[in-house]
C-alpha cells in the first residue's frame, strides 16, 4: 500500500519536473517556429505560412546585422579586458592569504547584488558629470567591464579553488624562474577555468540590455536594436538570428563537454591500466 | 625592547609590507572615487591626482626594491590593484555621484548643470509620485521569487537525484533556453500571451477563462497586460538563477545519508525533510538573492507584458532618466531602490545567513 503510494508520488514529481522543463522551452520553440513564418504586415506574430526565405536571407535587415556586429565588437573588447582584470583578482584571492581579503570578497559581491538599473543609472550620472565624455562605444565597454570583472573573479576563483599551489614551489625548486613557472605550470592549469569564465562574461555582455540602455548614447547594440524595433515592427530575421545564436551556443556547449570528457578520459587512461 | 631597536628599518618595512599594500589600495581607491564623483575641485584636484600616482607607482617601486618577503606580501595587492581600481572608479564613484545628483537641483530652468543643494524634495517627489511603482516592484519580485522556488526546486531535485547518467544533459537542457536574448524571450512571451495568440485561444476552448478570471490571472479576457503576465515573465526569465544554485547544493549531498535514513526506517518524506531540505537551504538562499534583486529592478517584463497599471519602479527610473531627463528624481528613486534592497538583503542574511554567497 505505502509502496504503491510512494511510487505514485515519485511519478507525480517526475511529471511535475517534466512540465517545468517543457515550460522552459515554450518561448524557445515559439521563436524557432516563427523564424519559418511568412508574416503579413510589420509584426511577426500571427502564423501565416511556412517559408525558408528568412533563413536564406538572415542578414537582409541591415540595421539588425549592424547592431549585432557592434555587440560582438563590444563583447570582444570588454571580455578581454575584464577576463584579465578578473583573473588577476581571482589568483590573488586563491593563491595568497592576505590582510583585507574578506573585505575584497565582500566588495566583489556588491556589484552582483545591485540591481542592474542602479548600476546603469549611477554610471550614467558619473559620465554626465564629466563633460569630456561622450556616451557611445567606450562608455558601453566601460560599463560591461564593470559588471564582468566581479563575475569573472568569482567564477575563476571557484574554478581554481582546488588548485595545488605547491606545484609552483616544485617548479621553482627545480630552478624555474617565477615568470617561467607561471608560464609553464600555473597558467596552463588554470587556463580552462579562465576561458570558461571568459565565455560566460562574453555571453553576459552580448545579452546585456538594462545597463547598456543607460550608457549607450546613440550607439545601438543588438538588444537595443530589438528593443527599438519591437515598437515599430518585428521582422522574422530577429527570430532567425536568435535561433542562430542559440544553435551556435549549443554547439559550443556540446564541443566543450565532449572535449572535456575526452581530455578527462585520456588523463585517466594510463592510471586505469596500472 | 632592544631587539626591536636593532632590527634594520628595511626589514621592518618588509615585515609590514602587507599593511603598506592594503593602505596603498585603499588610498588609491579613495582618490579615484573622489576624482570620479567630482568631490574635489580647484587646488585640491592636482594634489589628489599626485597622491594617486604616487601611491600606484610607490607600490610598484616597493615590489621592485623590496626583499623576497616584502615581495610575497605585496604580490596580492599588485594583482588586485587594476581590477579593484576599475571597480572603485566605475562602481563606487558612480554610487557617490548618484547620491549627489539625487540631492541636486537645476539652478534655473535653462541651465544644463545641476548643483548640489541638499534637495530632499527629490525624495519626497519619488515617494509621492511613484509609491505605487515601488510597491509593484517589491510585490511582483517577491511573488516571482516564490514561484521560481516552486518550479525550480523540484526540477533541480529530479535532475540531481534521478538524472543518473543523463544528469549533465538535463542540466544543459535547462540552460539552453537562456542562450537566446533576454529581450527576444520576453517578446516571444508577449506574442504567446497576446489577445489573439495561442494561449488565450487554448484557455478559451478548454473553458478555463472563467477560472483564471476568478483568480485574477486574466482580466477582461486578457492574459497580456495583467500583473500575472508580468510576474510570469519575471519568473521565467530569472528561473535559472534560482535553479542552478539549488542544483549545486543538492548535487553536493551524499546520497548515502538518505540511504542510511531509509535503512533506519525513516519514510522518504521524513528523510527529505530532515536531511535533503536543510542541506539544500544555502542554494535556496543564494537563489533567492540572485532572483529577487534583478527582478525588483527590472523594467523589461513590465514593459512588454504589462500595462500602464502594472509599471514597476524600473520603468519609472528609466522613464524619468532617459525620457524626461529628470536626473535628480530618477537618481532619488534609484537610491531608494538600492538602499531598500541592501537593507532587505542584510535582514535576510541575518535571519537565514549562510557563510558563502558566491
Amino acid at each position: 500500500m505505502t509502496r504503491k503510494r510512494t511510487k505514485v508520488a515519485r511519478w507525480a514529481l517526475n511529471i511535475y519536473a517534466g512540465a517545468g522543463m517543457l515550460y522552459l522551452f515554450v518561448p524557445i520553440l515559439f521563436i524557432i517556429a516563427f523564424s519559418f513564418n511568412k508574416p503579413r504586415g510589420n509584426y511577426n506574430i500571427v502564423w501565416q505560412s511556412f517559408t525558408f526565405d528568412n533563413w536564406l536571407s538572415p542578414f537582409s535587415e541591415k540595421s539588425l546585422t549592424a547592431a549585432l556586429w557592434v555587440s560582438l565588437r563590444i563583447g570582444a573588447v570588454s571580455t578581454i579586458i575584464s577576463t584579465i582584470l578578473g583573473s588577476l583578482i581571482a589568483i590573488a584571492l586563491s593563491r595568497y592569504k592576505f590582510r583585507g581579503s574578506a573585505g575584497i570578497n565582500l566588495f566583489l559581491v556588491l556589484p552582483l547584488t545591485s540591481p542592474e538599473i542602479v548600476l546603469g543609472s549611477s554610471l550614467a550620472t558619473l559620465f554626465l558629470g564629466q563633460n569630456f565624455i561622450n556616451f557611445g562605444f567606450v562608455t558601453i565597454v566601460i560599463a560591461h567591464i564593470m559588471f564582468q570583472v566581479s563575475f569573472v573573479a568569482l567564477t575563476v576563483r571557484a574554478r581554481i579553488r582546488g588548485f595545488d599551489w605547491t606545484l609552483e614551489q616544485a617548479a621553482q625548486d627545480l630552478g624555474a624562474s617565477p615568470l617561467r613557472t607561471f608560464r609553464k605550470v600555473t597558467f596552463p592549469l588554470i587556463l580552462p577555468g579562465i576561458l570558461a569564465a571568459g565565455l560566460l562574461a562574453f555571453a553576459l555582455s552580448i545579452d546585456d540590455f538594462i545597463i547598456t540602455f543607460f550608457n549607450a548614447g546613440s550607439t545601438v547594440t543588438f538588444p537595443l536594436q530589438i528593443y527599438g524595433a519591437a515598437r515599430v515592427r518585428i521582422p522574422p530575421q530577429i527570430n532567425v538570428l536568435a535561433s542562430m545564436i542559440l544553435f551556435a551556443s549549443v554547439a559550443i556547449l556540446l564541443v566543450a563537454t565532449v572535449s572535456g570528457a575526452r581530455r578527462r578520459a585520456s588523463m585517466l587512461g594510463p592510471q586505469k591500466t596500472k | 625592547m632592544n631587539t626591536t631597536m636593532l632590527v634594520p628599518t628595511r626589514q621592518r618595512v618588509s615585515r609590514n609590507a602587507d599593511r603598506v599594500g592594503l593602505g596603498a589600495l585603499i588610498v588609491a581607491s579613495t582618490c579615484l572615487v573622489a576624482l570620479g564623483a567630482d568631490l574635489v575641485s580647484g587646488p585640491l584636484l592636482p594634489v589628489v591626482v599626485l597622491v594617486l600616482v604616487a601611491v600606484v607607482v610607490g607600490l610598484l617601486v616597493l615590489v621592485a626594491i623590496g626583499g623576497p618577503q616584502a615581495r610575497r606580501l605585496l604580490a596580492p595587492y599588485g594583482l588586485l590593484q587594476p581590477g579593484i581600481l576599475w571597480l572603485a572608479l566605475f562602481f563606487l564613484a558612480p554610487v557617490w555621484s548618484l547620491l549627489r545628483i539625487s540631492l541636486s537641483t537645476k539652478p534655473s530652468r535653462f541651465s544644463v548643470e545641476y548643483s548640489f543643494s541638499w534637495a530632499f524634495d527629490n525624495y519626497t517627489t519619488a515617494f509621492r509620485d511613484f509609491g505605487k511603482q515601488f510597491q509593484h516592484a517589491f510585490v511582483y519580485a517577491a511573488v516571482a521569487t516564490v514561484l521560481t522556488v516552486l518550479i525550480g526546486y523540484p526540477l533541480a531535485y529530479v535532475i540531481a537525484f534521478r538524472g543518473g547518467k543523463y544528469k549533465n544533459i538535463l542540466l544543459g537542457l535547462v540552460v539552453i533556453p537562456f542562450f537566446t536574448s533576454y529581450l527576444i524571450r520576453t517578446i516571444a512571451w508577449s506574442t504567446i500571451l497576446a489577445d489573439r495568440g495561442p494561449m488565450v485561444a487554448i484557455l478559451d476552448n478548454v473553458g478555463l477563462v472563467r477560472l483564471f478570471e476568478a483568480f485574477h490571472i486574466m482580466n477582461n479576457g486578457q492574459l497580456l497586460n495583467t500583473p500575472a503576465a508580468v510576474i510570469g515573465g519575471l519568473t521565467y526569465n530569472f528561473l535559472p538563477f534560482m535553479l542552478l544554485p539549488i542544483y549545486v547544493s543538492l548535487e553536493k549531498i551524499d546520497t548515502n545519508l538518505v540511504n542510511a535514513a531509509n535503512d533506519l526506517y525513516s519514510s522518504s518524506m521524513r528523510a527529505f525533510r530532515k536531511i535533503v531540505l536543510p542541506l539544500s537551504i544555502p542554494g535556496v538562499f543564494a537563489g533567492t538573492l540572485l532572483t529577487f534583486i534583478p527582478a525588483a529592478g527590472d523594467f523589461v517584463n513590465a514593459q512588454f507584458l504589462g500595462s500602464p497599471n502594472t509599471t514597476m519602479i524600473g520603468n519609472s527610473i528609466q522613464d524619468q532618466f532617459l525620457k524626461q531627463n529628470n536626473y535628480p528624481v530618477a537618481s532619488a528613486m534609484a537610491t531608494v531602490l538600492m538602499v531598500s534592497i541592501a537593507s532587505l538583503v542584510l535582514i535576510y542574511t541575518r535571519l537565514f545567513g549562510t557563510e558563502e554567497l558566491a
